[in-house]
């Protein structure tokens, strides 16, 4: 089990630095010009060039890479010589925009999506494994029926019309909800969990609306499968209660697709829910990277896409060791 | 219904009326037990009244091709199809309880403590997520109060008694860590953990290679004899029987269509289906170079003939005259403990048999 972590982890450094380098390329070769982005409305050749000196971009390919990849484990200095300032560990260059450590932009619209992400990420996965654990065990029955035609509504029902009619319903129409502010994103501010959690809410059951549809089903399906099984068939011929055969024996077996699912998902939303972010005006990664973009400020918006790689590669480790953990026949291979 | 006594050597059979356990009553007593499934398609008739009794320390081998209805009847005994869409109708005493109408609650009770059951194929048959000796632990803490520290030493002490060696050891493995011989003798170990008086097996040596099935078997019959439970033996390999099995049930189509001691069946075959299962089999000094088969294929269990269930298939159908095989089911014909479903007569049968 040790080596299996440790392997894991390996191919994690490995593939982090082959990521960083693809995003890298793939900005330089882009066709934005962060020289002419950089230097603003009023730009004439000499101002650009300026930039480009400014921003390194006069450095060979490798050079600026590596440059980069410095300031991930020590401040180092930007800017055209002459005219440097300090980017603080980590640096991750400068917004064209504010002149802020991007670093510090990052770390202010982190808590908001880890905020949204995290009780999203309950939400469904109570919902979406409870319910198709439900409609398994009474396959075939009206409740099955219903559940998997909510099911099928639900993934077909995209996030801003959901977003908007949750909007729309709690917050205009009933006065139940607040609407979503920026000064709540941590269940321990000064206003305590009852109001983040109140703040936070329409977007988690949106969220939870799209995704909980593909945890039923596949939930439903797997546990089907698995309680045709011969070792639930086994299980029952011990003499088993009921609950442990259905929980013990079967949801462990049956859960396996669910935990990689899980996995992706909270690779993919820790790297910003772009859309669930601009509908409810939460400051996340997501919403930070569209304004970054638009804006055409590169070192943000490289900077997320970024983490968002980060995030989904370590959820694959993450995927692989639970696995482990749940299926010893993994860790011989 | 005709009732049938397979316990060979006692006579005595009560006919009907055996609602307690008396001492007269056998041990385990099966009549007109029949399973249904419906389907979309339409009832899935898989077991049409069968009936048999076992006692203690006796052997029934039941015997019949896939889909004759053998695991299903198993099933039913051992109340696995309680909670699913199948139908169970007749009786099945044991222990003065009917195993048929017998709550959910009721029969978890005597799962495990009292019938237990081992598996074809024990890989699928073992939980790939647990160790073997938890499982089996598993199983005994169902029935038993113990702590886990006693519950370990008693399986433990029964991986010992299975025949697998260093049991202390392999307690801590999983299934896949073993071999399939020794998958077997954990599952063996797992149905005899509670040392339950009835032992069902459903084919529980299909899935390993001739020498490790000997061993299989042998293990097995030990037990037996050590604990005096009854076995029912589902196989549809008729050497196995030949070596394990007092008395013989053979199965077709979810019906009985012959049964009684084992010498009876393999010396004295009364049925034609039985005769061509019997030719069916290769012998080493067989001259021919192929297999005989059976022509045709088994009745759609969705759709019975309405006479005899085997008559689309046998070669002697004509010889009962009248088209009496066609259009009559025939009912089964007991005679010194040795039954049969046929319309032929016993000198038909006879003829039949010297004429191969």
């Amino acid at each position: 089990m040790m080596t299996f972590i440790l392997r894991r982890t390996g191919s994690l450094v490995l593939l982090l630095a082959a990521v960083s380098f693809i995003t890298f390329t793939l900005f330089q070769l882009g066709p934005s010009d962060p020289a002419a982005a950089a230097c603003g409305q009023e730009c004439t050749p000499e101002r650009v060039a300026e930039a480009r000196v400014a921003l390194g971009m006069d450095q060979p390919f490798f050079v600026q890479y590596f440059d980069y990849i410095r300031g991930l484990f020590s401040s180092r200095m930007i800017g055209a010589p002459g005219a440097q300032t300090l980017c603080e560990w980590p640096c991750l260059g400068k917004s064209f925009q504010t002149n802020e450590n991007v670093a510090d932009i990052i770390g202010r619209s982190l808590p908001y999506t880890f905020s949204m992400a995290i009780g999203a990420l309950i939400l469904w996965t109570i919902t979406g494994v409870g319910l198709g654990l439900l409609a398994a065990l009474r396959k075939g029955s009206p409740v099955d029926k219903f559940i998997v035609g909510a099911a099928s509504v639900g993934v077909s029902l995209p996030i801003p019309v959901t977003g908007l009619f949750l909007l729309l319903l709690f917050v205009n129409q009933l006065h139940l909800l607040p609407f979503t502010t920026n000064e709540i994103n941590s269940p321990f501010g000064p206003q305590g969990p009852g109001a983040w959690v109140a703040n936070y809410l329409l977007p988690w059951i949106a969220l939870a609306v799209l995704f909980s549809a593909s945890y039923i089903r596949v939930t439903r399906t797997n546990m089907i499968e698995t309680f045709g099984e011969d070792f639930i068939r086994t299980a029952r011929a011990k003499g088993l209660a009921p609950r442990t055969v259905t929980f013990k024996h079967g949801v462990r077996a049956g859960i396996t697709p669910v935990v990689t699912m899980l996995g992706m998902d909270i690779g993919l939303l820790l790297g910003g829910a772009v859309l669930t972010e601009q509908i409810f005006s939460v400051p996340g990664l997501g919403f930070t990277a569209v304004h970054a973009a638009i804006s055409g400020d590169l070192p943000v918006t490289m900077a997320i896409t970024m983490l968002a790689a980060f995030f989904v590669i370590v959820a694959n480790v993450a995927v692989d060791l639970a696995y482990a953990a749940i299926d010893p026949r993994v860790r011989l291979q | 219904m005709t009732q049938l006594n397979i316990t060979a050597k006692k006579a005595s059979a009560p006919a009907g009326g055996t609602a307690g356990a008396t001492a007269t009553a056998p041990f385990l007593e099966v009549r007109d037990l029949t399973v249904k499934f419906p389907t979309d398609d339409g009832v899935v008739s898989a077991v049409n009244g069968m009936d048999f009794a076992l006692e203690r320390g006796q052997t029934l081998g039941i015997v019949g091709e896939s889909g004759s209805g053998k695991s299903v009847t198993s099933q039913a005994l051992m109340g696995l199809l309680k909670g699913t869409s199948a139908q169970v109708t007749g009786e099945a005493m044991f222990q003065g309880k009917d195993l048929v109408t017998l709550p959910e609650s009721a029969m978890r009770q005597l799962r495990g403590r009292n019938i237990g059951m081992i598996f074809q194929d024990p890989l699928s048959a073992l939980h790939p997520f647990y160790t073997v000796g938890h499982q089996i632990a598993e199983a005994y803490l169902v029935h038993n109060k113990a702590s886990k520290k006693q519950a370990r030493a008693a399986a433990v002490d029964m991986l010992g008694r299975v025949g697998i060696p260093s049991p202390e050891q392999r307690y801590d493995e999983y299934p896949h860590h073993f071999s399939g011989g020794m998958r077997q003798r954990a599952m063996i170990a797992m149905a005899l953990i509670c040392e339950p008086e009835l032992l069902i097996a459903d084919e529980p040596t299909t899935a390993l290679d001739v020498t490790v099935q000997a061993q299989i078997l042998d293990l097995m019959s030990e037990l037996q004899e050590e604990t005096n439970s009854a076995l029912i033996l589902i196989t549809h390999d008729l050497g196995v029987v030949a070596e394990v099995c007092d008395n013989v049930l053979v199965m077709y189509g979810g019906q009985c269509v012959e049964s009684g001691p084992v010498d009876d069946i393999f010396y004295d075959t009364q049925h034609p289906y039985t005769l061509g299962l019997l030719n069916s089999m290769p012998t080493l000094n067989s001259a021919a170079s192929r297999l005989n088969p059976i022509p045709g294929q088994p009745p759609s269990l969705l759709d019975l003939p309405k006479g005899c269930i085997f008559s689309a298939r046998c070669q002697y159908a004509e010889l009962a005259g009248d088209g009496v095989c066609a259009s009559q089911r025939p009912e089964l014909r007991v005679e010194d403990g040795h039954g049969k479903r046929c319309h032929l007569s016993g000198p038909q049968i006879i003829t039949i048999r010297n004429s191969r």
